[in-house]
């Protein structure tokens, strides 16, 4: 979205869209044509009256001309046009989402959606193809078949079959029909789709995360109201139990989390330290991990700044995210790994704080990261490593220039990112264009 | 003397449904179950012809069969192989390992009747 998301390049489009010339929009405005083409070229600041003018005769408010559509809209609609075949007028995307904003919203919703069921198509196919539990109840199902249809045909073809074959027959088909409704109905119970459910338990956590805000409120306070199991449970569409032990490892953490970072305590000092997670590392003794994961987790609505959160394994795979205005990674697949999220990964126990930016003109992030073992260490154990970070979205004044970051290479237009690994669909970045860093 | 067949499958009811209509037809049927004694089985008495099942507990019909056509006495007994699994992999799997027909499963009787004449008397 950079070259689009400055305001010159705003009023560009929609006075082309409108069919004006640039004269005559200069004209209306009253400042030079020349004047309008350095701003609309983005090498003039534009605001105040000014601002006004050119938005009254462009039929806009001011605010779009100045901050453009939503970034999350814009965020959704490069990711649909980054689709294989793509076709999609990219660098009208913005001036698309504001002059349908309805439409754009429809679009984005819809590609998501396919991305959501491509995304089950994947793992079905791989169930087909990998489940054991899936073979074993296909097995049976054409063994009692084979058994009834070799059986059935004696029992038809042989006339002079004597009473004690016949019964003895008669027996094996009965208990084969009896296997194959069995069979049947597990094999209809595994491949069955149920509408709006979770791809993965996985899946289903994050969505019941994502409806808490991943603030979990049963498994707080000195006498939680459930336990870790309790909740997983209750977690719709986690299926089989093996999911549920998963989702309550997870849940059980946060348990833990709770007690040693109690909420009403935590909550005060989290605003009396200005949100500093070293400093309640500190205070309270705690794996700055375990600070990151529970400022994420502090209930919305009683004050607390928004924050989003990433948590990965030591291969990359996200495990937890918590998206945040101004903050996506990809669920699936490889991001970018220019986060300190991954740089992380490669430092175990050194904890990073940086300012980092979307391309364009988006708003700086502070993040928080570190990466820490998960298991107690074993002689001769697997070392296994989690990275955590903590993004907060409405820094404090005063940041350091913040580091460049993408969603995916395949969306970001930094050509000269050292970090990518595939072509982008995007048109190049502003500032890489006017000769910045990245 | 009647020719003999060696039913190798655990399924017990499709197991008694083949033994039935070969032993109709005139074949002496031996049956064996287990896929990790199996080939030792065939050695000790070589039959006319197997009837070996791809998936068997102990050991896969593929490796039974892989060790038939490797040792001298049984490297020339026919084989038909029966499989739940239709893949054209598997299928060509047992084929180059040796295996002289392969029929999925389910199979009609009269399939299971022609083929072990075919493989006997050819």
């Amino acid at each position: 979205m950079a070259r689009s998301a400055l305001a010159g390049s705003r009023i560009r489009a929609r006075r082309l869209d409108r069919g004006l010339a640039q004269a005559d929009l200069a004209r209306a405005a009253g400042i030079s044509a020349s004047y309008l083409n350095l701003i609309e070229h983005n090498r003039r600041r534009i605001g105040g009256r000014l601002l006004n003018r050119i938005a009254a005769e462009l039929e806009v408010e001011p605010a779009v001309l100045s901050q453009g559509a939503g970034r999350p809209l814009l965020d959704q609609l490069a990711a649909a046009a980054a689709a294989p075949g793509s076709e999609a007028e990219e660098d009208r995307a913005e001036a698309f989402a504001e002059a349908f904003p309805g439409w754009a919203a429809l679009v984005a919703r819809q590609a998501a959606r396919v991305g959501e069921l491509e995304g089950r198509v994947a793992a079905l196919t791989d169930r087909l193809a990998h489940d054991p539990r899936l073979a074993t109840s296909l097995h049976e199902l054409i063994s009692a078949v084979t058994s009834i249809r070799s059986t059935a045909s004696i029992l038809v073809g042989a006339d002079d079959l004597d009473r004690d074959w016949q019964e003895r027959f008669h027996r094996n088909i009965h208990d084969d029909s009896l296997r194959l409704a069995d069979a049947s109905r597990e094999l209809a119970r595994r491949l069955e789709p149920v509408e709006g459910a979770a791809a993965s338990p996985a899946e289903a956590l994050a969505q019941f995360l994502d409806r808490t805000d991943h603030h979990v409120a049963a498994l707080e306070g000195p006498e939680p109201a459930a336990t870790p199991a309790e909740v997983a449970a209750g977690v719709p569409g986690i299926g089989p139990p093996a999911a549920q032990r998963l989702a309550t490892a997870w849940l059980s953490r946060y348990a833990a989390d709770a007690r040693a970072l109690p909420l009403t305590e935590f909550g005060a000092a989290a605003r009396e330290t200005g949100y500093d997670p070293a400093a309640l590392a500190r205070r309270f003794g705690a794996p700055l991990a375990a600070v990151l994961r529970r400022l994420a987790a502090l209930p919305p609505g009683e004050g607390h700044p928004p924050t989003g959160l990433a948590v990965c394994d030591g291969a990359g795979a996200l495990l937890q995210l918590k998206t945040a205005p101004g903050f996506v990674l990809p669920r699936a697949g490889p991001g970018c790994p220019l986060w300190p999220l991954y740089q992380a990964l490669g430092q175990p126990g050194r904890a990073i704080r940086a300012a980092v930016a979307l391309p364009g003109d988006a708003p700086r992030l502070l993040v928080y990261a570190v990466a820490e073992p998960v298991a107690p260490a074993a002689f001769g154990g697997p070392v296994l490593t989690e990275a955590v970070m903590l993004v907060l979205t409405d820094p404090p004044p005063g940041l350091d220039p913040p580091a460049p970051v993408g969603i995916a290479c395949r969306i970001c237009p930094r050509r000269r990112c050292p970090a990518r690994r595939e072509p982008s669909v995007l048109p190049e970045d502003d500032g890489e264009a006017r000769g910045h860093a990245l | 003397m009647a020719k003999r067949v060696l039913v190798i499958e655990d399924e017990p009811n499709i197991t008694e449904a083949i033994s039935f209509i070969l032993s109709r037809d005139g074949w002496t049927v031996h049956t064996h179950a287990d896929g990790a004694s199996a080939a030792d089985r065939v050695r000790r008495a070589p039959p006319d012809l197997v009837i070996l099942d791809i998936m068997l507990p102990g050991r896969s019909g593929l490796d039974i069969l892989r060790d038939l056509r490797a040792s001298p006495e049984t490297a020339a007994v026919p084989v038909m192989m029966l499989t739940a699994r239709g893949q054209s992999r598997d299928r060509d799997l047992a084929l180059s390992l040796g295996a002289d027909r392969f029929m999925t499963k389910p199979f009609s009787n009269a399939e299971v009747l022609e083929n072990v004449r075919t493989l006997v008397a050819g």
